[in-house]
């Protein structure tokens, strides 16, 4: 098992100015990568013989618009989605992390269907729930929600109660869709707490 | 010469073998599958969106209707990804309980599996067997949470409490008489940790039973054998986990190669595929039934001579005990403020992976130092395992499908999430 320290060292050998950053928390390294040269770093990643990342576990969109909120002195990322993919080797037994920050809205990177097959689905489900669009993805339709769903649901600006709700209409004699008749509500506030609040880690 | 088309046909997604609400459009040329497009989401929940605006304490029993064949696993997940982002490590009393509640959660999932699969291939008598032992290890779940299946047990910091030291007994009925009863209530008059060891001893002898209706079984052969057959490097191309990848030949399994919670001081073995078709996953996952119990009873004689605390005493992620509540003004605030507003998770992101029994079921945890996460992605394994059976399936005919399915171990909690 490498060390992420031996980790970094080789992946930002072998890929230079694509990483723009690295990190690493808990244990776990995130490289934070290039959006425009994902492609190239994934398949970097993949076929590095001291890397060798086989197996694409994750990959899944994030919408930082609303990150950290609460607290204003909190630093937030200047782009609003991320891409973030999960890589595990079973061969060195070792685990990464790679993040491609995209700012423009709708959001646009190159899709790794080429580099890992499993990609497919994923990607399908980030378009889906963020509408990032994966450019070369051979089928890039909605996953998740239903047949004509308007909007993607896990971005931070729509509502947790949805749109729209359904029911059977019996003089039209089929499903109709109507704006939503529940009110939003939150039982419990989002607060962010300083660290160490009521000597938590005391 | 009469004009030859392809079919379109849909399966599902109200169809006994399609567990659950998958819907497939099948184009199919005569009996052989030319293009399988599986449309999913028919029990998407918004899980993670969900847990995004709950405190984290709140989202634990989400988690058990994920998989819902799985619980505790799924549980197990969650907390330990959270854990993971407070820095904090559950008493070693209640890792050892979550291994053996994770392995009893496997021959859970295991049973179930080859109950529907076995039905699905039409042997019908597995389903009652597998159904028989399974209803002594929901007694388990129902003995140490009070839920038969959404147990909401495992807590972050440990487990919600310890072993009970009496394991509840059934009471006279109008259709079961005081000697039934009695009968009934044999191997339940001790603890808990006696009831499972008592189950333990019988259940290897269960596995032979299954065993001597499938394995040699010549219908159950002509199904399976030489079906579905993933090659290990398509098998890590496609992102397989568990017993898929298992079945293919490669040796992983996260409880040995990363290991969590009490399992780097299991004893146990990984069993593993040789040609990668239904019927060697099938012998993998009989085997791991076998190898789960004898966790199990490693789990349960350690529990047996060390008691400990199962929770950790950290009153700002843990609730106070009851007790104490009633009697001192700083628990009630505690109690107040952890049920109110629940803990601040310091920021920063962490994934969790377990070995659940489908394969790697993984949380991802991205928190902005809320008492809510900031997001939350549930990597599940049946999700990945679904997007290849159009690979699997390709130049097979209709009825293998059923067979490709049942071997993938399909539950649509988890996928649609």
């Amino acid at each position: 098992m490498a060390t992420n320290e031996v980790i970094a060292a080789r992946a930002t050998q072998s890929l230079g100015d694509a990483i723009i950053g690295t990190k690493e928390h808990r244990g776990e390294i995130t490289f934070e990568i290039d959006a425009a040269r994902i492609q190239e770093a994934c398949e970097t990643f993949r076929d590095n013989p001291s890397l060798q990342c086989e197996v694409l576990i994750d990959l899944c969109g994030v919408d930082y618009s609303s990150y950290g909120e609460e607290d204003p002195s909190l630093p937030r990322p200047n782009k609003r989605f991320a891409v973030v993919y999960h890589l595990l080797s079973l061969s060195n037994n070792h685990r990464v992390r790679l993040k491609a920050f995209i700012g423009e809205d709708p959001p646009v990177i190159d899709s790794v269907v080429d580099v890992w097959s499993s990609a497919d689905w994923f990607e399908r489900e980030a378009f889906d729930l963020f509408g990032i669009v994966f450019l070369g993805h051979p089928d890039l339709r909605r996953i998740l929600t239903d047949y004509g769903f308007i909007g993607h649901p896990f971005r931070k600006d729509f509502p947790l109660i949805g749109n729209v709700e359904m029911r059977y209409d019996p003089d039209k004699g089929r499903v109709v869709y109507e704006p939503v008749s529940i009110e939003a509500r939150t039982l419990v506030p989002r607060v962010i707490r300083e660290e160490g609040f009521g000597g938590r880690n005391s | 010469m009469a004009e030859i088309r392809n079919y379109t046909m849909n399966f599902g997604p109200q169809h006994p073998a399609a567990h659950g609400v998958l819907r497939l459009v099948m184009e199919m040329d005569g009996e052989v599958i030319e293009r399988l497009d599986p449309h999913i989401g028919l029990l998407h929940r918004g899980t993670e969106k969900l847990a995004e605006n709950k405190p984290f304490n709140q989202s634990i029993g989400y988690m058990d209707r994920l998989d819902y064949v799985s619980m505790m696993c799924n549980e197990h997940g969650y907390v330990r990804a959270v854990e993971k982002l407070l820095g904090i490590e559950a008493p070693e009393r209640a890792q050892y309980i979550r291994v053996m509640f994770d392995e009893i959660t496997r021959i859970l999932n295991h049973l179930l599996w080859l109950g529907t699969h076995g039905l699905d291939l039409g042997a019908m008598t597995m389903f009652l067997y597998c159904f028989r032992e399974r209803e002594d290890l929901m007694d388990c779940y129902e003995a140490v949470s009070g839920a038969r299946m959404h147990a909401t047990y495992y807590r972050v910091g440990g487990v919600h409490r310890d072993l009970p030291n009496q394991m509840p007994q059934y009471e006279p009925t109008k259709i079961h008489g005081k000697k039934d009863v009695a009968r009934m209530n044999e191997n339940r008059q001790g603890s808990l940790l006696d009831f499972i060891w008592d189950f333990t001893e019988r259940f290897p002898g269960c596995v032979d039973d299954y065993e001597t209706l499938l394995t040699d079984n010549r219908i159950w052969k002509q199904r399976t054998v030489g079906i579905g057959v993933v090659s290990p490097e398509r098998a890590m191309q496609m992102g397989f986990s568990g017993v898929m990848l298992r079945g293919s030949g490669i040796e992983w399994d996260l409880r040995k190669k990363q290991p969590y919670a009490a399992y780097d001081r299991m004893d146990f073995d990984i069993p593993v595929g040789v040609v990668g078709d239904c019927y060697d996953r099938y012998l993998v996952r009989m085997e791991e039934m076998r190898q789960s119990n004898r966790i199990i009873r490693q789990c349960v004689r350690w529990l047996k001579q060390n008691p400990g605390p199962v929770m950790i005493d950290n009153h700002k992620i843990a609730p106070p005990r009851r007790g104490e509540m009633k009697g001192d003004m700083e628990s009630l605030i505690h109690h107040f403020k952890l049920f109110t507003e629940g803990y601040c998770v310091p920021e920063g992101e962490a994934y969790a992976a377990v070995e659940a029994p489908k394969g790697e079921f993984g949380c991802y945890v991205i928190s902005d130092g809320a008492n809510k996460p900031y997001r939350l992605k549930i990597r599940a394994p049946g999700f990945v395992h679904l997007s290849s059976i159009h690979e699997m399936c390709q130049g097979h005919m209709l009825a293998d499908v059923v067979a490709v399915i049942g071997t993938q171990d399909i539950v649509f909690g988890e996928i649609d999430r």
